[in-house]
């Protein structure tokens, strides 16, 4: 009796229709996010195996037509986020820990609105206002920084500059990275302020030993998914880039790289034949170049997250 | 570097509230003292207020002053941060910085004041700190491993050595073994009647045994309600204090009966 008790408990468990319902729900839900990815993956590589192998009209191979594109999205992703990275840990700490609690929830939500600004207004800000802005400072730069190689003359006449790009971008990536380092530096647990404070630090010393510690990971974490968005950002780059296809690094000139995302978007309406294979093999690339972005944050977040003190 | 603490007519305010009205008191050096007291009575926040850790909560601020050897602590143009140098605190849990190692731990404060230490002085100040807190033995072979691998009873004499390191004028310690089990707390309470031969210790505590064990003279706290503020009923030589308090609160605080 006592070994029959426990299968007759679970033969007589009615199977209620509203978690019959429910599971298959989102079992059918789980299971189309899956052929969605493996139907992009699928159409990207399939689509762009006749640009790879395939001889192109123009380029020598699909290698050396992309390279120029990959380096654009590159060079700009990173100068955007060497710009945007140090602001936005100013701005989350300003916020946390300096601003007057009223002045800080305003500066926060006037962040968030940033994210709300959709992408083709960034492009029309940039042309119109960035561009002429930055245009004086290009010429200044190349006169009298030219011997830097970033700066070498001549400076581009319009300020539509892979610079004048990177400086949108940043803007644009600004409020992801500031919200995450925000989050991240209010949970710094007390604890750990308390005692760099209690052995007379200072609050930017505190802020060193305690706050900027803790949120290591984080401020990671949220840099690599501010990179994400300025990688396949493709239409303010595709409208503010005055683009000729160089590798260069300089950032004030007027032969920029262009970046594959706005290259597809500004040529996909006249391609034909095996130049959307070479587009759509550019976007396996991009698709690439995020994938790996993505795992190397995972892998960073899980190896140096630190038990936050107790 | 032992000096003596004297509060005089103390309240401290958090925004409108009032949380601890009129406390006076002189604290000798070389000595400990106890604050004991129920929850919610302000122990803690006198205890905050002798190294002005309390403004760390927006709106805190105090009326009455605190000396050290005679000096206002809350004069105009004192730094607090300059106080908190010269004013070591332990808190309730041991908070090492998880992602220091041992030896940076025992080194945060001093390198705050003093950058261009050698390495040799370094060396000499980890070994006597460590070995000020009774931990020398335990830990000198791993050094360099995280503050936050050492046990808790390990994590609090850290602290401790943390906070001596800076050679302070006065220990204040919140509540230290609160967190420990009986074996730490024992090898605190030690360390406690140690430290006393250099520094003047207050030390807030539930535990009332504790502070039988540990001071010299106890401060007792008590509220008339909630709402409103915390005062101090009686301080005097932990003995009196223990065997034949003057006040009635007191005695049944102590022994136990108290509602």
């Amino acid at each position: 009796m006592t070994t029959a008790a426990p299968a007759a408990t679970r033969a007589s468990a009615p199977n209620r229709p509203a978690d019959v319902i429910f599971k298959a729900v989102s079992t059918t839900a789980g299971v189309l996010i899956l052929i969605a990815l493996a139907g992009v993956a699928i159409f990207l590589v399939a689509q762009a195996v006749p640009a790879i192998i395939g001889p192109l009209p123009e380029d020598d191979s699909f290698w050396a037509w992309v390279w120029p594109l990959t380096f654009g999205t590159l060079w700009s992703a990173f100068l955007a986020m060497v710009m945007a990275v140090p602001m936005a840990i100013a701005i989350a700490l300003f916020i946390t820990h300096f601003a007057p609690r009223r002045l800080a929830s305003i500066l926060g939500y006037a962040i968030d609105l940033l994210a709300a600004i959709p992408s083709v207004i960034y492009g029309l800000w940039g042309i119109a206002v960035l561009a002429p802005f930055m245009q004086p400072a290009y010429t200044w730069l190349a006169d009298n920084l030219g011997w830097i190689p970033l700066f070498s003359p001549p400076a581009s006449g319009t300020g539509r500059t892979i610079l004048t790009a990177a400086i949108v971008l940043a803007v644009m990536v600004l409020p992801i990275i500031t919200a995450l380092c925000r989050e991240i530096f209010l949970q710094t647990p007390r604890l750990n302020e308390e005692a760099s404070l209690a052995l007379g630090a200072t609050r930017w010393e505190m802020i060193r030993m305690a706050v900027l510690p803790h949120g290591r990971s984080g401020i990671i974490a949220s840099s690599i998914l501010g990179l994400g968005r300025a990688l396949g950002e493709t239409m303010a780059v595709a409208m503010v880039l005055a683009s000729a296809g160089a590798v260069t690094f300089v950032v004030v000139g007027s032969q920029n790289p262009s970046t594959i995302a706005a290259n597809i978007a500004l040529r996909f309406p006249e391609a034909h034949g095996i130049t959307v294979n070479m587009l759509i093999g550019s976007g396996l690339v991009l698709f690439a170049i995020t994938l790996l972005v993505n795992a190397l944050s995972r892998w960073i977040i899980a190896k140096t997250t630190v038990d936050g003190g107790r | 570097m032992s000096k003596r603490i004297e509060i005089n007519d103390l309240d401290v305010y958090y925004g409108s509230f009032k949380a601890v009205e009129g406390v006076s008191l002189e604290i000798e050096p070389r000595s400990v003292t106890a604050f004991i007291g129920p929850s919610g009575c302000g122990k803690s926040t006198v205890l905050r207020t002798i190294n002005r850790m309390h403004e760390v909560i927006a709106g805190a601020y105090v009326d009455g002053e605190i000396l050290l050897d005679g000096a206002n602590l809350y004069g105009s143009g004192v730094d607090p941060v300059n106080v908190r140098r010269q004013i070591g605190m332990v808190f309730q849990r041991p908070n090492p910085f998880p992602t220091m190692t041992i030896r940076e731990n025992v080194l945060a404060g001093v390198l705050l004041n003093n950058r261009r230490m050698s390495k040799s002085d370094q060396d000499d100040l980890v070994e006597r700190s460590l070995r000020g807190a009774n931990l020398w033995n335990e830990v000198k072979d791993r050094l360099g491993i995280p503050g936050s691998g050492l046990s808790g009873g390990q994590q609090q004499r850290l602290c401790i050595a943390r906070a001596i390191a800076v050679s302070p004028d006065v220990l204040l310690m919140d509540e230290p073994c609160s967190a420990l089990d009986p074996i730490s707390t024992l090898a605190i309470e030690d360390l406690i009647e140690e430290l006393k031969q250099e520094y003047t210790i207050v030390i807030v505590t539930h535990n009332m045994q504790q502070a039988s064990r540990v001071s010299d003279k106890t401060a007792f706290f008590n509220i008339a309600g909630t709402g409103k503020p915390g005062k101090l009923i009686e301080y005097d030589e932990t003995t009196r204090i223990f065997s034949n308090p003057s006040v009635q609160s007191t005695e049944d605080y102590v022994s136990g009966r108290f509602g």
